[in-house]
């Protein structure tokens, strides 16, 4: 029996739905890391790249003496934007009208994605140039357009790299950074018709080759797609920062321009930018100011795109506000530095996490977005060491978000089973032996029966048994004391036990 | 000052030297140090692992055996970071106002050690003798979670004979991170691999920390490739003194690792 639903109770608005779209993989977290840390390639160029971006990161951070006083007013600009979005969503659909573009509503993957194939059929277009974007990776544009004869190419070079590997992206702002030159002189090699065969693995080479692929596409499309760093509610401004160049060719050439914008990517005046301008770049790629930030405003008669569509995605976002412990995902910039600094992710790589959004923020934002029970193991994907929470340039508590979905993992369990989990039985247990000091006692009494076990090296090497073996399978473990510190402590103080 | 030993789950059942030795350094610079036996454990493992209403007889626990101490001191950052960080979440999502306010009282005077030493006695001089060569490694809890920043630091620089010497990338996770250790192991154990490596690097006998969960992980790890080199938990350095120094156990683990007041036993 589901509640009754009365008049005035909202209901609890959808996750982003199955079946379409880049937010769930195919495995748990712990199957799909074990295949990456194999691959030693992966983990070289992963521990090479993060470094290099956190050092950057961490001095051009350290120049400004506001920085504290930075993060605090991006974070307090974005808890104040989502706590009012209806009124400034509707503002920034006023604005954008009276400029001219088009403002579109897609409560979903599916709605973004019909939304886009429509105008591409109006427009009877066969191929559109991209401009990087989260959200069109989010909702599976690429593929959406492909499966209606629509070839959407990515002109960031990454991307491109990743969209010519038939791979998938696995880093928030350097989707390739699981490859390295060699990998990329090959893909060009196999994958671009005007490629050079003498093309070599040098840097200003491969971006050379890349470019030279991309110019001729800039000039002949007819359609670009972008997404959007941020849309500014009182001007209906939207905005992309990028460091190549690509984006601005995108936005300006082409007759018919559309972006897909995640809600939540809304700040409500021109001035903030001030702020946000600021944390990105430095907080993305370490930079202090990224080369390219394009802006534009609706249609400008004779200049730009004279075809102007936005479509403001929803894709779980609302489910995600709806959850007062974890809505603050949703203040997310999009800058990866978490990512970059995240252990678990410098060592797994993107793909593990399955989701388009990988590291501690996607640890967070996937099964937000998705609803738990999609991606359950993500949560559990971390050491709570808190590396993300310091460098977060909006001050997301990942760490707290982290054990609140381990929580809301545990309780939806426990709420469709009968049967407690074996875990959830043994922390019952715990909890039981925990509570009361004599059950305590005795439990740790008992605990010496291991010393049997550390009897030869006086530790205890590998058990092969569940559990203990995914801790003894690499590291020794304590042989427990002759005699507990409670114990010790009575017999010199004669306390009662 | 009535001063209270949270000793710490894990450190009763496996690691009884630590809380000797906290017992010990805490003495030898004057304070009496209770230790009220009804206490257990302070429900991280519970929190962490998403069983937070199973953490809260635990919660209510820690806030009525601790409330009638001036300070509460733990070998542990990480419990630490737990009383002050979670106890008034889990209230706050399962108990009563006056539980809030209780666990936020009893947080308020619970002190990690190098917290307690450093910031309430004042001390950075503990009169400890420790002659070997020891690197530091920051547990995660202790420098995110309470900002111990370099007290302890501060602590080992004074300590008579000892060799300290910088932990390269000492900012890393050991990979420990509770039942993280087990539901993740190989990602885990990649980060395990690395902590050992630069804990290698600095050719220390030792690598001390403030918490016995990472110590555990990062001996254990050290054990399992006999890699000649051990783990040592900073009270029990700072307990030692050159009459009654360390003596270095047979074990690989400190479990057996004597110090504190009955050291020369």
């Amino acid at each position: 029996m589901s509640t009754p639903v009365m008049l005035g109770i909202p209901e609890i608005p959808p996750p982003a739905p199955r079946g379409v779209g880049n937010l769930r993989g195919e495995e748990k977290f712990p199957n799909a890391a074990r295949r990456a840390l194999a691959d030693t390639q992966l983990r070289r160029n992963l521990g090479n790249a993060t470094t290099t971006i956190r050092t950057k990161r961490a001095q051009v951070v350290a120049e400004l003496p506001d920085w504290e006083e930075l993060r605090e007013a991006g974070r307090q600009l974005k808890v104040h934007t989502m706590a009012h979005l209806p009124g400034y969503l509707e503002q920034l659909e006023l604005a954008v009208t009276a400029r001219g573009g088009v403002v579109h509503w897609a409560r979903d993957a599916n709605e973004a994605n019909a939304i886009v194939i429509e105008l591409a059929r109006a427009k009877g277009v066969d191929e559109v140039v991209k401009v990087k974007s989260m959200a069109t990776q989010e909702i599976g544009l690429n593929e959406a357009l492909e499966a209606v004869g629509v070839a959407a190419l990515e002109t960031d070079l990454a991307e491109l790299i990743v969209q010519l590997g038939h791979d998938k992206p696995s880093h928030i702002l350097v989707p390739a950074i699981h490859r390295n030159r060699a990998e990329i002189r090959e893909i060009f090699l196999r994958e671009m018709a005007d490629a050079d065969p003498a093309l070599t693995d040098e840097p200003a080479a491969l971006a050379g080759a890349a470019r030279q692929h991309l110019r001729r596409k800039f000039l002949s499309a007819k359609m670009a797609i972008s997404g959007a760093n941020f849309g500014i509610a009182e001007t209906g401004t939207l905005g992309v920062v990028e460091s190549e160049g690509n984006g601005r060719m995108c936005l300006t050439l082409p007759e018919t321009l559309i972006t897909i914008m995640g809600i939540e990517k809304l700040v409500p005046r021109w001035q903030d930018l001030e702020v946000f301008l600021q944390l990105l770049p430095r907080s993305s790629t370490g930079e202090r100011m990224n080369p390219y930030t394009s802006m534009w405003t609706g249609v400008t008669p004779g200049d730009g795109p004279q075809e102007f569509h936005l479509i403001l995605l929803d894709n779980g976002r609302t489910a995600v506000l709806s959850d007062s412990e974890g809505r603050d995902a949703l203040n997310c910039i999009r800058c990866s530095a978490c990512l970059n600094v995240c252990p678990v992710y410098e060592r797994t790589g993107g793909h593990a996490y399955g989701s388009v959004y990988p590291g501690p923020i996607g640890a967070i934002l996937s099964p937000l977005l998705t609803g738990i029970e999609d991606n359950a193991s993500l949560p559990y994907a971390s050491s709570l060491c808190g590396a993300c929470y310091d460098v977060c340039p909006v001050k997301i508590n990942i760490p707290e978000i982290l054990v609140h979905l381990r929580a809301k993992h545990t309780e939806t369990y426990a709420a469709e089973h009968r049967v407690p989990s074996a875990e959830a039985a043994a922390m019952t247990a715990a909890a039981w032996v925990m509570g009361n000091p004599k059950r305590w006692t005795l439990a740790l009494r008992s605990g010496r029966l291991g010393r049997i076990l550390g009897r030869k090296r006086d530790v205890i090497g590998d058990v092969p048994l569940p559990l203990a073996k995914q801790w003894t399978d690499a590291r020794d473990f304590a042989r427990p004391p002759k005699q507990t510190f409670r114990d010790w402590w009575a017999a010199e103080h004669g306390a009662e036990q | 000052m009535r001063t209270a030993l949270f000793i710490t789950c894990l450190a009763d059942a496996l690691f009884p030297e630590v809380g000797k030795a906290t017992v010990g350094v805490l003495e030898r610079l004057g304070q009496t140090v209770e230790f009220p036996s009804e206490q257990t454990c302070c429900g991280q493992m519970h929190v962490n692992t998403g069983y937070q209403k199973q953490a809260l007889p635990l919660v209510e626990r820690f806030a009525e055996v601790f409330a009638p101490y001036d300070a509460i001191v733990a070998p542990s950052g990480s419990c630490v970071g737990s009383v002050r960080h979670q106890h008034a979440m889990i209230a706050k999502r399962f108990g009563s106002p006056e539980l809030v306010e209780q666990v936020e009282s009893v947080a308020a005077k619970t002190y990690e050690l190098s917290e307690f030493l450093v910031d309430v006695l004042g001390v950075t001089d503990v009169g400890a003798y420790f002659p070997h060569r020891v690197t530091y490694h920051p547990t995660c809890h202790s420098m995110r979670m309470l900002r111990v920043g370099d007290k302890p630091i501060k602590l080992l620089q004074a300590v008579e004979a000892l060799d300290l010497v910088e932990l390269p990338a000492a900012d890393q996770c050991c990979g420990f991170g509770g039942t993280f250790a087990i539901k993740n192991s190989d990602t885990s154990t990649a980060m395990l691999a690395d902590k050992m490596r630069n804990v290698l690097d600095t050719g220390a006998e030792m690598c001390t920390a403030g918490d016995s969960s990472c110590l555990m992980h990062i001996g254990g790890g050290l054990s399992r490739i006999r890699a000649g080199a051990k783990t040592v938990h900073l009270a029990q350095i700072l307990a030692a003194t050159r009459e009654r120094p360390m003596v270095l156990g047979r074990a690989e683990q400190q479990a057996e690792v004597h110090a504190g007041p009955e050291a020369v036993l």
